[in-house]
């Protein structure tokens, strides 16, 4: 349903519509994701389905935060992408439009350290609350620890 | 295993023997199922594999009434503490199963949320390798503890 | 990075009188002195690092607390018709922990409570306890190796997210699969569905009391289980779909298996209603409980059947269907209170479908192949490895290096016994994923709890909790 799509673009400066293999998706400025989450709820996609982010470590800007929408009475989905800058990341918060976007911008905010401003209660959530560090960012190592394999000389 | 003050005798290790025997016919265990090897241990409990008939079906929710600890599942960083003070507070004598891979060793994930084998904060006493362990394996492991109990009684 | 604490070096003095740390400094004289005691064993005195690690910290659950952090743990974040009376006062409530070991918690879930006697004021939930960075595990696997991560997430219904993860390769490389390949994915999902279910029933009539649901549950399940070992080679966690197709074809003889468990799980099913349905203390321990209405849905994401238990008909398998689940007839059940009695019903009804889902797709299932014929994506067959050399590169390059993705992104998404799982994963044309993100259909659910359970008392909660279903490796990944 495009019509929806393009009203949602036209409520917000600086949009643009993209397809990607399929599915809708409409990139906004990082500024006004709040308001395109609003446009978006008030074009009929009632519910939040997914709200995640990606760090491209060589792009800029460096991380992306993908908002994925449906519209059940529709039956179609969106999805919303905002690209933020790695040097201060800073995201204004969807809890006001959707408030079950709590959990999931506590996980972003503990995994990859993107600040959502306006949220109640930006804690850890996954990881203990004494963690330093944003595991999920690329430069972060996965954290193996070294295993040995006993050598096949051994006869057990 | 009982202490006893007097030095070993006939009936101070017939007692051990004993209190051995007793002990491994109703370990009760703690209930301390994490992950998918948690659906597994229920498993092994449920009508199937009976765990009921070495006198193991009742699951002590509180740990001072449980005498083993089958940590199924994976450990997290933010867990670590939590197992650690629950294995606290269980009396003496008290056992601990490591069941799965993931609390053996880490498993197969090699990372940094996971605490890489439950041996590190706890003794173990039985390993029981499998992702998850059917419940043949774990019933397995927990007849090597009885062994295990009744040997070091003897 | 948090260290593990040093237990080399125990605290073996016999100490007395001393508090353990951690425990909050209170005014009252009496409460402090009933807090120390006069005789510890020794060695068995709290560690020091316990009060630090295990305290709540930054979650916990604060007498005053913002508004916005207030509203969503009564949860009333969403205006409805219900309003909360405010006429309790301070002194009178207690903040009381309920987990991560726990009976009734269903995997690693800490509920903080405020209770006024056995009132539930407020809910605050805490998780992490089982976070596992499958995310950032993910990004070290190659495809090929997904799906044995990602199947230990929702580990009651680890179809879903092997599907779920194939159906989003498949997507970015563009490549079509065999229709034997989705008719054996979808039987196999659809069976998982009614393991699933069994297991929530089950562990939901446990808690509620009634304590034969779980061996009935299990004796089911293993009916179910016996079939998943014949055909994958494992119980659970089975690594079975993979990009491509399917890791192997049906075993002989699973016809007249299939035939076993289509005689016997409706002839069991009504055991369960025997039971449950019309039994006046399953009636009242579930009725108007945990309710949540369809706007409580759409607000916090939650799908499944505790939507359609609220009477939104969606599912996933309708809206968008996947791997041809279309051809196949079925009904979606909805409920109309939204309580846990409600989301029994629809449960018991899902398995009815699954069931008849089951039997169209063993009576029509189509001959051919079980995986992709592309040979850069689906290793070859073993025997040809020692006749052809092609075979033998393909071999190597797709189990040592991986298969090559297309760059891209998508976002897919199945029906699991939750609610919607979805996968979305973005490509950088390597071997591996550069980003895996799962929506997990738990985490929801978790986040929806305070919404139901308000106006409850305790054992309304371990009901709510129950019927919710979450599973910790899907909320905490």
């Amino acid at each position: 349903m495009s019509d929806s799509t393009a009203a949602i673009a036209a409520a917000v400066e600086g949009a643009v519509i993209g397809d990607s293999l399929g599915q809708q998706t409409i990139s906004v400025p990082v500024a006004q994701l709040a308001t395109a989450a609003a446009a978006a709820k008030d074009n009929g996609y009632e519910m939040l389905v997914d709200l995640t982010s990606v760090d491209y470590l060589d792009r800029d800007p460096r991380f992306e935060v993908v908002v994925n929408l449906v519209s059940i009475s529709a039956g179609v989905r969106l999805r919303l992408l905002a690209g933020v800058p790695g040097g201060d990341p800073t995201v204004p918060t969807l809890t006001t439009v959707y408030p079950g976007a709590d959990f999931y911008e506590r996980e972003i905010y503990d995994l990859m350290g993107i600040v959502f401003e306006g949220h109640p209660d930006l804690t850890r959530i996954l990881l203990p609350d004494e963690w330093v560090g944003h595991p999920l960012r690329k430069d972060s190592s996965v954290g193996a620890v070294p295993v040995q394999f006993k050598s096949s000389n051994e006869v057990s | 295993m009982v202490r006893l003050a007097e030095p070993p005798g006939f009936l101070t290790t017939t007692l051990d023997r004993a209190a051995a025997w007793a002990q491994t016919k109703s370990m009760w265990p703690a209930v301390f199922g994490l992950a998918c090897c948690a659906i597994e241990m229920m498993a092994t409990g449920a009508a199937h594999n009976d765990m009921g008939r070495f006198g193991m079906e009742v699951f002590r929710a509180s740990p001072r009434q449980a005498d083993l600890m089958i940590v199924a599942g994976r450990v997290s960083q933010k867990m670590a503490p939590v197992l650690r003070q629950v294995y606290d507070q269980m009396a003496e004598p008290k056992w601990v199963i490591s069941m799965g891979a993931c609390a053996s060793s880490g498993g197969m994930f090699n990372n940094y949320a996971l605490v890489q084998g439950v041996d590190q904060i706890v003794p173990v006493d039985v390993y029981v390798p499998g992702c998850p362990p059917g419940p043949q394996s774990l019933l397995h492991g927990i007849l090597t503890l009885h062994a295990k109990v009744l040997e070091a009684a003897k | 990075m948090a260290k593990p604490p040093d237990l080399s070096t125990g605290d073996t003095e016999a100490t007395i009188t001393e508090a353990p740390k951690g425990a909050e400094a209170d005014s009252s004289a009496e409460d402090s002195r009933r807090r120390t005691h006069d005789v510890w064993l020794s060695g068995t005195e709290e560690p020091d690092w316990i009060g630090k690690y295990t305290s709540e910290g930054a979650q916990e659950m604060l007498d005053e607390e913002s508004d916005a952090v207030l509203a969503s743990q009564r949860g009333a974040v969403v205006t409805d018709d219900f309003v909360l009376e405010d006429d309790v006062s301070d002194q009178e409530t207690q903040i009381i922990n309920m987990g991560p070991q726990h009976p009734s918690t269903h995997g690693v879930l800490r509920l903080q409570l405020e209770l006024e006697g056995e009132r539930v004021l407020r809910v605050k939930p805490i998780i992490g306890y089982l976070h596992t960075g499958m995310e950032k595990t993910a990004e070290v696997l190659t495809y090929l190796q997904g799906p044995t991560n990602v199947t230990r997430m929702d580990y009651a219904a680890p179809f879903f997210n092997e599907l779920a993860f194939s159906l989003a390769t498949e997507k970015l490389l563009g490549i079509e699969i065999p229709p034997r390949a989705s008719a054996i994915r979808v039987m196999m999902t659809e069976l998982n569905r009614i393991a699933s279910h069994l297991l929530q029933l089950a562990t939901n009539g446990m808690d509620v009391g009634a304590l034969s649901m779980m061996i009935y549950g299990w004796r089911e399940r293993e009916l179910l289980l016996e079939f998943f070992e014949k055909v994958t080679g494992l119980r659970m966690n089975h690594n079975y779909i993979r990009p491509g197709g399917v890791a192997a074809d049906l075993p002989d003889g699973w016809q007249d298996d299939i035939d076993n468990i289509l005689y016997v799980m409706p002839r069991r099913l009504p055991e369960y209603e025997d039971m449950l349905s019309e039994n006046p203390i399953w009636m009242e321990r579930t009725q108007g409980v945990g309710v949540i209405t369809p706007e409580e849905c759409y607000a916090y994401g939650v799908t499944g059947p505790i939507m359609r238990a609220a009477g939104v008909a969606w599912d996933v398998r309708k809206a968008f269907p996947y791997s041809g689940i279309d051809q196949y007839e079925f009904d979606v059940a909805t409920g109309k209170h939204g309580d846990v009695y409600d989301r029994y019903l629809v449960r018991l009804a899902e398995m009815r479908e699954s069931l008849r889902i089951v039997q169209q797709v063993a009576d029509s299932i189509p001959d051919g192949d079980y995986r992709s014929e592309d040979r850069k994506v689906t290793p070859p067959p073993r025997q040809r490895i020692d006749q052809s050399m092609e075979a033998l590169i393909h071999h190597f390059k797709i189990f040592t290096e991986g298969f090559k993705v297309p760059p891209g992104e998508t976002y897919v998404a199945v029906e699991s016994p939750r609610g919607e799982l979805g996968m979305y994963m973005v490509s950088d044309g390597g071997p591996k994923p550069w980003r895996l993100h799962v929506r997990a259909p738990s985490f929801a659910a978790v986040q929806a709890i305070p919404v139901m359970a308000t106006d409850s008392i305790i054992g309304d909660l371990v009901a709510t909790l129950a019927s919710a279903d979450p599973i910790m490796g899907d909320v905490d990944r």
